[in-house]
């Protein structure tokens, strides 16, 4: 099958371009490094099918991250490269056009941003770029699908390969000035109302009040439509449920079966929170409690990052990632690490030193809670306020902080500075939110439901061989000596491999003291990542660097879990 | 007159006139449009050593004080 790879610099729209070609949904935002691996899909076109491939950015041919590797061991399978072009910044883009055209691949060029550039003033003379570039240039508006007709055509057409070019930089540089001065034409234009809100968000003086009041909006954002969510929606959902699955309970009658479906009987009635069944606990906790707050945070996130802020909050929190081994950039996977730890761990690729990546992976899968840990601090804890919450997370940032600047210290490696694009600022489309939104639910609930179901099953199985109870009285001088836990807590710390939010229904029925809680619960945010993250970790960072991500993780954990349990409980 | 970047009062705007560093370094500031020959000006400099936010071509970048400091300008 013919191989079709969308090229270009990071956030001019190949993901959109993708989707709009393939039908795949895969994640868009509005800032540079969006898309750090390729996806594929296929298209039919005129009755071929074609793969088609959707590359990370890069802004030349010579890498200076993992992304942008990936990108370039991509383009070296393509029998047809679609190079997607900024058109409100066509200069720039050129250097990675001519460099592509040097492959002697057949190349078609789309001109994305169509739209923006017309409303930016910049009028581009598209028969001439053709001229000078050799191939086809074809307007496009990803967003709308404008020209995306068009591009598909020449996906199919057999495309004669270019003359190749072998210049120097020198000449490369001499050439781009040559043609944008010859098609492009600028009407200047003055400072819009968006260029004011732009620098505004960006200076240090009134941007960083403008961050902390944009984070509190989009933290009470969230905790308003979640909570919304779950007395209006889930709620009388499983009140109508409950009824139901009482009935079944009685009808199976005690037995391994019930043990394992409905879970033990708190004071005679069933608990859908803390039964521990997997039609109780297993089916409550991530739909009754833990999604509603997923959709509430992915509906925010999505706009926040459709936006364009990221990069501007990227810049203002430079100085201080810079003190933990990164720098401004870091920002983003803890971001997307807030949602699930995965895509924050995978984000990480944008950074450009060895040393830099592995900080940002371990800190991410210690102390940054994903939803589930999330729902699990709020889950156990909110009955007692919103103080021990706060204790917790402000326990977790602090841990951040700390193993932060301690790694940079000792770990031997570089910090290169930030170099970030700053995008315009976009109205975040509604159906593009929806739609992202609509993905990293779908995604949630194929990597919970399985986990869930199978840690649920696991604790009944070990609980009935005596399993659980074996690995309390092992595990006691650490849980009890050393943390103050009750010894059924080591429980929760063996599902925690599977679901963090598993816990809280093992934890509730211990009738532990909030401090208790709060030790409890912050040992098992820090102390592993669930196996999902897990897995991304090794894929990420190799055995090596697994094997010391995971001691830091542990030593981290214990140390800190121990510390808290002398503040929160004393001796 | 000459200077670097970081010298440049805000919202005045000068040449680029040179970059200093490694080769790899400086094509991989002209990747990103930094070059010699384009107008640059400066939209904030934050802090404690912290980045600069320049202004190129209508477009912001955000960049290491110790990147800023190798971009000399023309007044
Ligand atoms: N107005 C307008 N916005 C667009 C157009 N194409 C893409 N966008 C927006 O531009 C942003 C970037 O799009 P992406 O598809 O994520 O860009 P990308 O090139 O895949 O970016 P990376 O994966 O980071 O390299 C998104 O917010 C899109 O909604 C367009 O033609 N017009
Ligand atoms: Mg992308």
């Amino acid at each position: 099958m013919k191989k079709i790879v969308l090229m270009g610099n990071p956030n001019v729209g190949k993901s959109v371009v993708f989707s709009r070609l393939t039908g795949t949904r895969v994640i868009t935002s509005n800032y540079p490094g969006t898309t750090v691996d390729f996806s594929q899909g296929t298209s039919c076109l005129h009755k071929d099918r074609v793969y088609i491939i959707d590359a990370p950015g890069t802004y030349s041919l010579t890498p200076s991250n993992i992304a942008e590797e990936v990108a370039l061991r991509v383009v070296k399978e393509a029998d047809l490269i679609i190079n997607v072009v900024d058109a409100t910044n066509l200069e720039r883009n050129l250097l990675l056009t001519l460099e592509l055209l040097s492959l002697n691949k057949p190349l078609v060029v789309a001109l994305n941003l169509w739209d923006e550039a017309h409303h930016t003033g910049v009028e581009i003379d598209v028969t001439r770029l053709e001229e000078h570039l050799g191939v086809p240039v074809i307007p496009t508006v990803a967003v709308t699908g404008e020209g995306i007709a068009h591009l598909a055509e020449y996906c199919s057409k057999p495309l004669s390969q270019p003359t190749p070019l072998f210049l120097t930089e020198d000449e490369k540089w001499k050439k781009i000035g040559h043609i944008t001065q010859e098609v492009q034409q600028i009407t200047h234009r003055h400072h819009s109302i968006r260029d004011i809100i732009s620098d505004a968000t960006i200076k240090p003086l009134t941007g960083i009040p403008i961050a902390v009041l944009i984070i509190l909006s989009a933290l009470w954002a969230v905790i308003t439509i979640g909570e919304t969510c779950i007395t209006s929606i889930t709620d009388p959902l499983f009140e109508c449920y409950l009824p139901f699955i009482t009935s079944l309970s009685d009808y199976i009658g005690p037995g391994f079966l019930q043990q394992v479906l409905i879970g033990e009987l708190i004071d005679g009635q069933v608990d859908l929170e803390q039964s521990m069944g997997i039609l109780t606990t297993g089916l409550y906790v991530p739909f009754g409690i833990v999604l509603p707050y997923v959709i509430a945070f992915y509906l925010i996130a999505a706009v926040l990052e459709d936006s364009g802020y990221l990069p501007r909050l990227a810049t203002l929190t430079d100085t201080f990632f810079h003190k933990v081994g990164m720098h401004g950039y870091g920002i983003v996977p803890v971001f997307l690490g807030l949602g699930c730890n995965v895509p924050g761990i995978l984000a990480t690729r944008v950074l450009e030193s060895r040393k830099q990546r592995f900080i940002a992976a371990t800190l991410i899968a210690i102390s940054v809670p994903c939803m589930a840990k999330t729902a699990m601090i709020f889950g156990i804890l909110g009955q007692y306020g919103t103080l021990y919450i706060l204790i917790v997370l402000i326990i977790l940032a602090l841990v951040y902080v700390v193993t932060g600047s301690v790694l940079s210290r000792i770990l031997k490696g570089d910090c290169p500075e930030i170099f970030l694009e700053i995008p315009p600022y976009r109205r975040p489309r509604l159906d593009l939110v929806l739609k992202k939104t609509w993905m990293r639910l779908v995604a949630f609930i194929a990597e919970a439901v399985p986990y869930l179901f199978l840690g649920v099953l696991l604790i009944n199985i070990l609980y009935a061989t005596g399993f659980l109870a074996w690995l309390g009285t092992v595990l006691s001088p650490l849980i009890v000596g050393w943390l103050g836990l009750p010894q059924e807590a080591s429980a929760a710390l063996l599902t925690g491999f599977l679901r963090k939010d598993l816990a809280i229904g093992m934890l509730l029925p211990l009738q532990m003291t909030p401090g208790q809680l709060v030790v409890a619960v912050t040992t098992l945010t820090m102390y592993f990542p669930c196996v999902g993250a897990f897995a991304v970790l090794y894929k990420e960072l190799g055995l090596i660097d697994l094997g010391k991500a995971v001691c830091v993780m542990v030593c981290t954990a214990f140390l800190v879990g121990g510390l808290v349990r002398f503040i929160c409980i004393g001796i | 007159m000459n200077a670097f970047i970081t010298e440049l009062e805000k919202g005045v705007s000068g040449k680029i006139i040179g970059l200093q560093g490694g080769c790899g370094f400086v094509n991989q500031l002209r990747s990103m449009g930094i070059r010699e020959g384009k107008i640059i000006s400066i939209v904030t400099i934050h802090p404690f050593r912290g980045p600069v936010v320049v202004r190129l071509d209508g477009k912001l970048i955000t960049l290491g004080r110790g990147f800023a400091n190798r971009i000399i300008v023309e007044l």
